[in-house]
């Protein structure tokens, strides 16, 4: 704190050191208020793009806009018939599925590799980077792949059926109930190896003396992980969860390079609705009010993660 | 912690480990596996079935026609261009949004005013927000500017939205660093830009690396922002790789997608091989712990 408090007071320091410099009254007034005017730019640039412009969608969700803006005020109308298509309940139905399978199989399989690889393994330098590589190519990337990999005509199917198992199935990716399946598979494969990077660093850093003494006391491996190690893991999965519930919510590249958002709507979430009904099929004001939503769901998750964050820091 | 398994001969629990291990390796390397073989077998060969099959007659003519004579769209003048548009893309983006980065970073901690937690806060939430929410706004004022539909455009709205990252990068760096040492620096008269030129700057190394592999495996990596706001030519890599795969017509040529895929990935992918340990910890500190 009380480094703080010495660092907001430099300016002034340097201030009274230039006083008696032979500079004139607008260079003084520059340099007393550069660091302000160099932050000023990005300043207003957040403050339009982000905030501005999110003001400006909820407005849009308040008219009647269809291919192009318009702005007569007329309530909550596209809000209304927002929350009476199906297609957007489809949408909320797949979310809640996709996002919360993604993120527990995220965070259990990131946390038993990243025990796995803490064994003291040989081969380390090997198996982590084979584990976190997904993390580095686009969605579009990764769901072009996998459509091939699960194309039933051509793929893993066809493949395990010309191994002799001619009965073997693995047609998710054409069938209306379980499309949405296959695009948790894709998105756990791309993220996570990273969420088991989180997970090692947090391992890492534990207290070797604490886990010796249990050792010592006869503890059990496994008594040793489930009352020791994991709960000290708290921030990791606090962090974890937030990264992988806000890339769910904005999930968009890997449904749309994976199955396109069908077959029909089967794999419809928010993003993919929105971008229709925006860009596609004309109807920006319901467009926007979907946006709306998304914005207040990850605002929901978001927004307490960020205090506990920031508060913590303070102290 | 690593004490719980002491290194012994490989008991029972160890081959089991060991096993499990390489399941998963599998399970990770196994698309890219696909993909590689893929790219190299003729579209007969690919009917054949047997995806994980090697090449019988390895042949480059998918990659040569992903690169050269693939149609997107109209044109039918393969990825290249569209390479090049994400290469123009991409540079300046992340050129401008590092230095901006630091500087607001250097003014965040080092010239610290009142509501400063306040207004990185808000660049924070800034990070966070879905971009449906600002999608629609961002293509009218790309139209009033004039660049709707350019790789400008995009660049614009890469180092704007790259922002609060970028900040938030320089500021968790640069709150380490000891102010006794810019105080001293006053004192012997030195400016706001030299004090960042000559003392911030050089120690900077590392979390530039850091800043420049996150900001452009994002940018490059971007779908959205890309299918929005760049049309036909100007269009990044990966809407061309979309616009490829998904709405081609006539025969379905995988052997050419997938070449065109590992095109895609390829730039990211050295970066990652070439960097991997800044580029998990650009991840990391994504996930705004400092």
């Amino acid at each position: 704190m009380s480094v703080e408090q010495t660092v907001e007071a430099v300016p002034q320091v340097l201030a009274a050191r230039n006083q008696p410099r032979p500079d004139s009254p607008a260079g003084l007034w520059l340099q007393r208020h550069l660091p302000n005017l160099v932050l000023t730019p990005s300043l207003l640039a957040i403050g339009l793009f982000v905030y501005g412009f999110i003001l400006w969608t909820i407005y849009l969700s308040f008219t009647r806009s269809k291919i192009l803006p318009v702005y007569a005020f007329v309530g909550t109308e596209a809000h209304q018939r927002l929350w009476s298509t199906p297609n957007w309940y489809k949408a909320l139905e797949n979310l809640a599925i996709f996002g919360s399978l993604y993120i527990i199989i995220c965070l259990a399989l990131g946390l038993f590799l990243a025990i796995l690889i803490d064994q003291k393994i040989r081969g380390e330098g090997l198996f982590r980077p084979i584990f976190l590589y997904p993390m580095a190519l686009s969605f579009i990337v990764t769901g072009t792949a996998w459509k091939w990999f699960l194309n039933p005509g051509y793929g893993l199917q066809k493949t395990v059926q010309d191994w002799g198992w001619t009965s073997f199935t693995f047609d998710w990716i054409s069938s209306t109930d379980m499309a949405i399946y296959t695009v948790v598979i894709a998105g756990v494969w791309q993220v996570s190896g990273f969420v088991m990077a989180m997970f090692l660093a947090g391992l890492r850093g534990i207290d070797n003396d604490m886990l010796r003494a249990a050792q010592i006391d006869g503890a059990s491996a496994f008594n040793t992980y489930r009352r020791i190690v994991i709960p000290q893991l708290r921030p990791i999965f606090l962090s974890a969860f937030v990264v992988l519930a806000h890339m769910a919510i904005k999930s968009y590249d890997l449904v749309v390079a994976l199955t396109g958002g069908g077959p029909g709507n089967a794999t419809e979430l928010p993003a993919t609705f929105m971008y229709s009904y925006t860009f596609t099929r004309n109807q920006m004001a319901i467009g926007a009010a979907s946006a709306v939503v998304m914005l207040a769901i990850i605002a929901a998750v978001i927004i307490p993660y960020l205090y506990l964050e920031l508060k913590e820091k303070k102290s | 912690m690593s004490a719980a398994a002491g290194a012994r001969g490989l008991s029972l629990g160890r081959i089991v480990l060991y096993a499990i291990l390489g399941l998963f390796a599998i399970f990770y390397m196994l698309p890219l596996f696909v993909m590689i073989v893929t790219s190299f077998k003729s579209l007969d060969e690919i009917r054949l079935g047997d995806m994980l099959g090697l090449p019988q007659q390895p042949t480059a003519d998918a990659w040569f026609a992903a690169w050269q004579t693939s149609c997107i769209g109209l044109t039918c003048e393969g990825l290249k261009g569209y390479f090049w548009n994400s290469i123009k893309m991409v540079v300046p983006a992340v050129f401008i949004s590092t230095i901006l980065g630091s500087l607001n970073g250097y003014v965040l901690t080092k010239w610290r005013f009142p509501g400063h937690r306040w207004v990185f806060a808000l660049m924070l939430f800034g990070c966070f927000i879905p971009f449906q929410s600002v999608l629609v706004p961002m293509a009218l004022i790309l139209g009033k500017l004039g660049i709707a539909g350019t790789t400008a455009g995009l660049v614009l709205v890469h180092v704007v939205y790259g922002l609060g990252f970028t900040t938030l990068f320089f500021r968790n760096y640069y709150e380490a660093f000891p102010n006794e040492l810019i105080r001293a620096a006053q004192i012997d008269g030195a400016s706001f830009f030299q004090i960042f030129r000559r003392i911030m700057l050089p120690s900077s190394g590392p979390i530039i690396v850091v800043t420049v592999i996150f900001q452009f495996t994002n940018i490059w990596n971007d779908f959205l922002f890309g299918a929005s706001f760049a049309s036909g030519d100007s269009a990044p890599m990966t809407v061309a790789l979309n616009n490829l795969v998904n709405t081609s017509t006539g025969v379905r040529e995988y052997n050419v997608y997938m070449a065109a895929a590992i095109i895609a990935a390829l730039p990211t992918l050295l970066v990652y091989i070439i960097s991997g340990r800044y580029f998990v910890r650009g991840l990391m500190a994504g996930a705004v712990k400092g």
